[in-house]
């Protein structure tokens, strides 16, 4: 509960440190974004941008040193990958991974059912669960097909990624994290990427979107645009921040990084 | 007293009479084993598979008559899908087998009353296939040699339904041995499903030495398959010995489940032009288990194909090992044989010996090997977890996906469903991860 009587941030990242290796990656990251808010996360190529949302999904690649990350106010880094996923967390991955010999369907209940039952809910039969899925398959335009293949096994990378979205919009989590959603897609795949997170739009739940570029955010729009530089973030504004870094692209943040109160952060980038 | 070769070969030459021939078969796998013994490691075919745990049990010869029922043999062998023959300790046992009645051209019985009625069947191959010198196992399997299966089929003959043997060591109270025997012979054209199902009952120590012959004549196809789903304290081994006419296919599929130490060879000769054979297997070990696959494939006439591929699933300090050899002599040109093996490590402490071997004296022929060695795949298994499933349900449905091409291979539907649960039966969570089946 906030001081001030509003409601708490549903995530709440403050003073994050993490390391790969020996390398630092995040230095002192804080962000928190309220329940019903879409995020954008924006950076230049080794910000830390995909580091974060793998620590916030427990990805064990990276080491958090120091600093909290709580959803709800639990706190999300005591938890294992899985108990995140039934607290809320879902991230869609910038490079999807192939599971041959595991159906995609399949893997799709299993994962549903297990959030269910950790939830004390009863699990979905085959036939309800068909039917849930089928429809948020028109929902990404992905061919029934798809449904009896392997895991993104032989699936194009526009593929993969709109089975992301499949897999987010039947799993329905509290706060999303979809890292680079939008990398390599062309403009249909990236206009039902986007029709699959506004249809999660929902004032019980968020959304943060880590990309590169601002194109998606066209067709997505953010309540807030955070800038990340040198494992922090250095600006945070509305959407004409997304704009001004189109126009002007991420030199000038390290030049201004160069002047300004996070020399230390460009330093890295530079 | 322990295992030794004397104590191996007490009691055998006790069974009913046989035909000359098989008399002197036994005599001479008699002599073969008391001169060679038990294999050691200074054998290149032993070198990672030591017998000396043997020497730490006594074993009897297990009788025909052990009392054992029909639902004790479904519960660990399934239900029958066809004709089937039930083998007690290496004979058969009527009261628990299920003939069926045999399609035209088609025998299926037992070895020793086949040997008595119509010893002409069998007496061209028994003992043909299978050498006895540097096949320690064989031989002592063939000291004993009275009783097993006949699968006979005469020129285009078809069987139907896969034909199933299943052979129970029953050991109860104390250690016992058993010598289970099989000669299929496929005739011209003729076409066949065979499944080899090996169990151990009883709760002492089983220790089982089999072996197979295949005769397949010009144009002959077999699918074959063994089952070999034996407890932990059980001590298996099997040969195969096939020999292959003009364009015959075998494809002999081996599945290890079980058994403290359990060694296969399989060896094939292609003789005749375009023969193609398939030698595929899958194996799961853990604890201090040992799972040993042998094979040698040899290319003896142009054209022929042969496939090989092996997949390991090794937890706990288990170690498994596969040596395949190829050899291709002189004149089998346009040879094309392809060897493979993957195995999976669950834990640290967990090996693999892969030994693929090529030994080509032909000219113009595709030979290639390959295999891996590897552990679950992290970037997987964090897939499935941050999607909710947990970690020993994510770890059971990667090892399934795994071992899973092993079991699709298998072409009789009900064994192929009786392998997945056995399988899965061996994985966190199996019950839900054969839902991915």
């Amino acid at each position: 509960m906030s001081p001030d009587g509003k409601a708490a941030p549903l995530l709440e990242v403050a003073g994050l440190h993490a390391r790969i290796g020996d390398k630092e990656i995040l230095k002192g990251l804080s962000l928190e974004v309220k329940a019903g808010e879409v995020h954008a996360i924006m950076g230049p190529n080794g910000s830390g941008k995909s580091t974060l949302a793998g620590v916030l999904a427990g990805r064990e690649v990276a080491e958090v040193t120091a600093g909290t990350a709580r959803l709800d106010g639990k706190d999300l880094l005591a938890m294992s990958p899985e108990q995140r996923a039934v607290a809320g967390v879902f991230l869609g991955f910038q490079y999807p991974v192939e599971i041959p010999g595991v159906g995609n369907l399949y893997f799709l209940r299993t994962a549903l059912n297990a959030l269910r039952k950790a939830r004390g809910e009863d699990p979905l039969d085959a036939v309800d669960f068909l039917e849930l899925a089928r429809e948020k398959m028109k929902l990404v335009e992905m061919d029934p097909s798809f449904g009896s293949r392997a895991v993104n096994e032989g699936f194009s990378g526009g593929e993969k990624k709109r089975n992301e979205v499949l897999q987010m919009a039947v799993l329905e989590p509290r706060l999303a994290i979809l890292d680079e959603i939008d990398s390599g897609l062309d403009i249909d795949a990236l206009r039902i990427v986007a029709k699959g997170v506004e249809a999660l739009r929902h004032p019980d739940r968020a959304t943060v979107l880590v990309t590169h570029y601002q194109r998606l955010l066209e067709h997505v729009v953010p309540d807030r645009i955070h800038v990340m530089a040198g494992g922090r973030i250095v600006l945070s504004g509305g959407r004409e921040l997304a704009l001004e870094l189109e126009r002007k692209g991420y030199a000038w943040i390290d030049e201004e990084a160069k002047r300004g109160a996070w020399a230390e952060a460009a330093q890295v980038t530079s | 007293m322990s295992a030794s070769v004397e104590s191996l070969l007490a009691g055998d030459g006790g069974g009913p009479e046989v035909p000359g021939f098989a008399a002197a078969l036994r005599r001479q796998g008699r002599e073969a084993f008391a001169r060679e013994g038990l294999p050691t490691a200074g054998l290149e075919d032993w070198r990672f598979t030591s017998v000396s745990p043997l020497a730490a049990h006594d074993f009897a010869p297990g009788g025909a008559g052990a009392g054992v029922d029909r639902a004790e043999i479904e519960l660990r062998a399934g239900p029958a899908g066809g004709p089937r023959l039930v083998f007690v300790n290496g004979r058969l046992r009527p009261d628990l087998s299920a003939p069926g009645s045999p399609a035209e051209g088609v025998f299926v019985g037992g070895l020793a009353r086949a040997l008595a009625e119509r010893p002409t069947l069998a007496e061209p191959h028994l003992g043909r296939l299978q050498g006895l010198a540097g096949q320690p196992f064989a031989a002592w399997n063939t000291a004993f040699l009275e009783d097993g299966a006949l699968v006979h089929l005469a020129p285009g003959a078809s069987a139907g339904a896969p034909v199933e043997l299943v052979f129970a060591t029953v050991a109860r109270g104390a250690g016992a041995f058993a010598h289970p025997r099989v000669l299929f012979v496929g005739g011209r054209d003729s076409e066949a499903t065979l499944v080899e199902t090996y169990v151990a009952l009883g709760g002492a120590p089983a220790l089982t030495s089999a072996v197979t012959e295949v005769v397949l004549e010009d144009g002959a196809r077999l699918d074959h398959y063994q089952v070999q789903d034996q407890p932990a304290d059980a001590f298996h081994f099997a040969a195969v010995a096939a020999r292959q006419g003009r364009g015959a296919r075998l494809s002999t599929h081996s599945t290890a489940l079980g058994a403290a130490l359990s060694r296969s060879d399989v060896r094939v000769a292609l003789e005749g032009e375009g023969a193609e054979a398939h030698l595929t297997g899958l194996y799961m070990a853990d604890g201090a288990r040992l799972v040993d696959n042998h094979s040698v494939v040899e290319h003896r006439a142009r054209g022929g194909t042969s496939r090989e591929l092996f997949k390991g699933v090794l937890d706990g300090a288990s170690r498994g090992v596969w040596a395949g050899r190829i050899r291709v002599l002189e004149g089998a040109m346009k040879t094309d044989a392809h060897q493979m093996s993957s195995s999976l490590l669950l834990s640290r402490d967990a090996t693999v010996d892969a030994m693929p071997q090529l030994e080509i004296y032909a000219d113009d022929v595709k030979c290639g090997h390959g295999g891996t060695v590897g552990q679950l795949d992290a970037d997987a298994l964090f897939y499935l977890r941050s999607r909710g499933i947990s970690r020993e349900r994510a770890r059971g449905l990667l090892i399934y996906a795994f071992a899973r091409e092993m079991v699709d291979r298998v072409r009789p539907a009900a064994l192929r469903q009786r392998l997945g649960r056995l399988v899965a039966a061996r994985l966190p969570d199996g019950d839900l991860v054969l839902e991915a089946a």
